[in-house]
């Protein structure tokens, strides 16, 4: 039987490369001055419904909650297969915490009514592993967390062998259900190039008003409206339009969305300052390594 | 959600693998003390599981004034849906003010699907909890004696002390390792509260086909040397060195969450925020930059000695000793010093 999957994807910075410049003054990260990437388990969790609508059928729809950038994994999901991709975004859904991300989530999976919806475990941001399970218990799924295989899909009975930490579990569950896919699940297959050059031109309707606006600076704003209405249509009739979703499109709560809808509020952000080195330096020769194993052993550190 | 009652308790939540608790609840316990004295408040542990009623002795002699023990066949075995059922149906009916879970992966499938349940908020991988006020940047509303939930982020260059003001119960999870396990009293008392899991109706969705236990490849909280490496090790290769090293010293090989990544040695064997916090006699770090998440795994080591090849790496301000060098050169010294003379 065929399976409808939903993919939850995050663009996000690259912790690797952060420096304090890009913080914001209230503590939030300043993405723009980032080198942003598609989070890496989310990859594998693409490759997992990609690999079951290969062997089953059905469709791999992505959504990702993020600004307008955002477009650029999802459109890297078109290059590596995925058949929909959705750009949830709306200035109201800032700064909100795992759960108001979650509840946005919700509202947006639902109205999509998938059989599986996967998750990578974790973002690299802020490591939570927070947002799939949270969005399990909104959406009424059985969760089933850190998977690293999927054994077999049958009649809407999924069996999985998932990390367990102190070693593994064989689980199986029915269908409908949400599982948060690890890095160790699969290898991600890469884009493929003639999708790449297919959906390089994929966009979504905010992409086209920005780029408008650039182009016709001076133009008002009906008629600026009724051009991003003519080149989305074209986009939708060649099947490269990201569709874009509003807080209003998935009719969410507000009073669940953004800073209102999160619990956990910033009482500090502190910079990380070092203090001077008090060390004592040993040059790298052998008599200074004499000299300092001399002074472990002596004081009982080593033996 | 709950609303703010300042006469609730604070509550560990009481993790058990297999037939004994795990260390992480009884870390937290001590950490938990501290909390509920500073409020003044009682401290208690909720177990939950089937047969586990044994147990509670052993968390009272860690500091807990109550336990909620919840007792059911359906809790034999961990299951989200269960679990999540009971601990919500228990926050409601007792309103802690904090609830603290270790972040096992247990903990970490747990915690949330509880806080979205409730629709309170939660913090995850702390690595330190304090009491204190705060006041709303926006309506100027003082909160008296808040949890601050301590965390390195976003690459490690800053910490981040977050709180939930209004929407209850104060939820974090913190790493194993991160808090020090108090001496156990046994001559203290306790109460235990017995309470009936309401799961009647309850799906349980999952069917656990198969358990495989696999013991960690290596217990660093244990080892008093840890010889570690990070990405600037620069291949699986070189770690080879740093085994050599760990050898004849009789200590473990740690390494960073970028050796980790990188593949250059396994994630058990990973120190930091997201790994395992150690607190040995000598910790050696090679190769490692020393990020925030790192050091915030490692700086309580009684001795540190440092050896990199850049002079600025935040490492050195928390090392006791320093070598600015090529570890591949340094190692090989340092092991032959060790056997006497002899390379």
């Amino acid at each position: 039987m065929p399976y409808n999957c939903v993919v939850c994807v995050k663009q996000v910075p690259d912790t690797k490369r952060i420096t304090g410049e890009a913080m914001k003054e209230d503590g939030t990260v300043n993405r723009a001055a980032l080198p942003a990437i598609f989070n890496p388990e989310d990859l594998n969790a693409l490759e997992t419904a990609l690999a079951i609508r290969d062997a089953h059928g059905g469709t791999v729809t992505v959504i990702t909650m993020g600004p307008p950038a955002a477009c650029e994994i999802l459109r890297e999901s078109l290059f590596r297969g995925a058949d929909r991709a959705i750009l949830l975004t709306d200035r109201r859904a800032a700064a909100s915490d795992t759960l108001a991300t979650s509840y946005i989530l919700a509202c947006a999976v639902h109205k999509c009514s998938p059989d599986m919806v996967l998750c990578g475990r974790q973002a690299i941001d802020g490591d939570t592993a927070q947002v799939g399970p949270q969005l399990a218990e909104k959406l009424g799924l059985p969760l089933v967390t850190y998977v690293e295989e999927l054994l077999s899909l049958d009649d809407g009975q999924l069996r999985v062998r998932r990390n367990a930490g102190h070693g593994w579990e064989v689980v199986s569950c029915r269908t409908p259900v949400l599982v948060t896919v690890m890095d160790t699940a699969n290898t991600p297959r890469p884009s493929a190039a003639k999708r790449m050059m297919k959906y390089k031109k994929a966009r979504s309707r905010v992409e086209v008003a920005a780029a408008l606006a650039k182009e016709m600076p001076d133009a008002d704003k009906a008629d600026q409206a009724e051009e991003t209405d003519n080149r989305c249509q074209a986009l939708a009739d060649k099947g490269l339009l990201i569709e874009s979703w509003t807080l209003d499109d998935i009719e969410a709560d507000l009073s669940w969305c953004g800073m209102s809808g999160s619990p956990t509020k910033v009482h500090r952000i502190q910079s990380v300052v070092l203090t001077g080195g008090e060390y004592h330096e040993f040059p790298p020769t052998q008599e200074a390594m004499d000299e300092l194993i001399g002074e472990l052993i002596e004081d009982h550190t080593i033996g | 959600m709950i609303e703010v009652n300042r006469q609730g308790d604070v509550w560990v939540f009481a993790e058990v693998d297999g037939d004994k608790l795990s260390d992480v609840p009884l870390e937290l316990m001590s950490k938990g003390r501290q909390l509920a004295d500073t409020i003044g408040v009682p401290l208690a542990a909720v177990l939950l599981g089937d047969g586990v009623e044994p147990l509670a002795g052993k968390l009272v002699a860690h500091g807990a004034d109550k336990v909620y023990l919840a007792e059911d066949e359906r809790l034999g075995r961990y299951q989200a849906a269960a679990f999540g059922k009971v601990l919500c149906d228990l926050i409601t009916e007792h309103r802690p003010q904090v609830c603290l879970y270790g972040a096992t992966p247990l903990g970490r499938d747990l915690a949330p699907t509880v806080a979205s349940a409730m629709r309170c908020g939660l913090t995850a991988d702390c690595t330190d909890l304090q009491i204190g006020d705060h006041t709303d940047p926006v309506s100027k509303e003082t909160y008296e004696k808040l949890m601050y939930q301590i965390r390195p982020a976003f690459g490690g260059n800053i910490i981040a002390t977050i709180v939930n003001p209004q929407r209850w119960p104060q939820m974090a999870t913190v790493r194993e390792g991160v808090m020090r396990m108090s001496e156990a009293d046994p001559s203290r008392k306790g109460e235990v509260v017995r309470c009936t899991p309401q799961l009647d109706g309850v799906e349980l969705p999952l069917t656990i086909e198969e358990t495989h236990r696999r013991e960690r490849k290596v217990n660093l909280k244990a080892a008093r040397i840890i010889v570690a490496g990070g990405a600037g090790v620069g291949s699986k290769e070189d770690f080879r060195l740093l085994w050599d090293l760990a050898n004849v010293l009789g200590g473990a090989v740690g390494g960073s969450r970028a050796a980790v990544d990188l593949g250059y040695i396994d994630h058990d064997h990973q120190v930091g925020q997201t790994g395992t916090t150690v607190r040995p006699a000598l910790y050696i770090a090679v190769g490692i930059s020393g990020a925030v998440q790192h050091r915030a795994g490692m700086q309580e080591s009684a001795k540190i000695l440092a050896i990199n090849t850049d002079r600025d790496a935040p490492i050195f301000s928390v090392a006791h000793y320093g070598i600015v060098g090529d570890f591949r050169d340094v190692l090989p010294k340092m092991v032959k010093s060790i056997r006497g003379g002899e390379a």
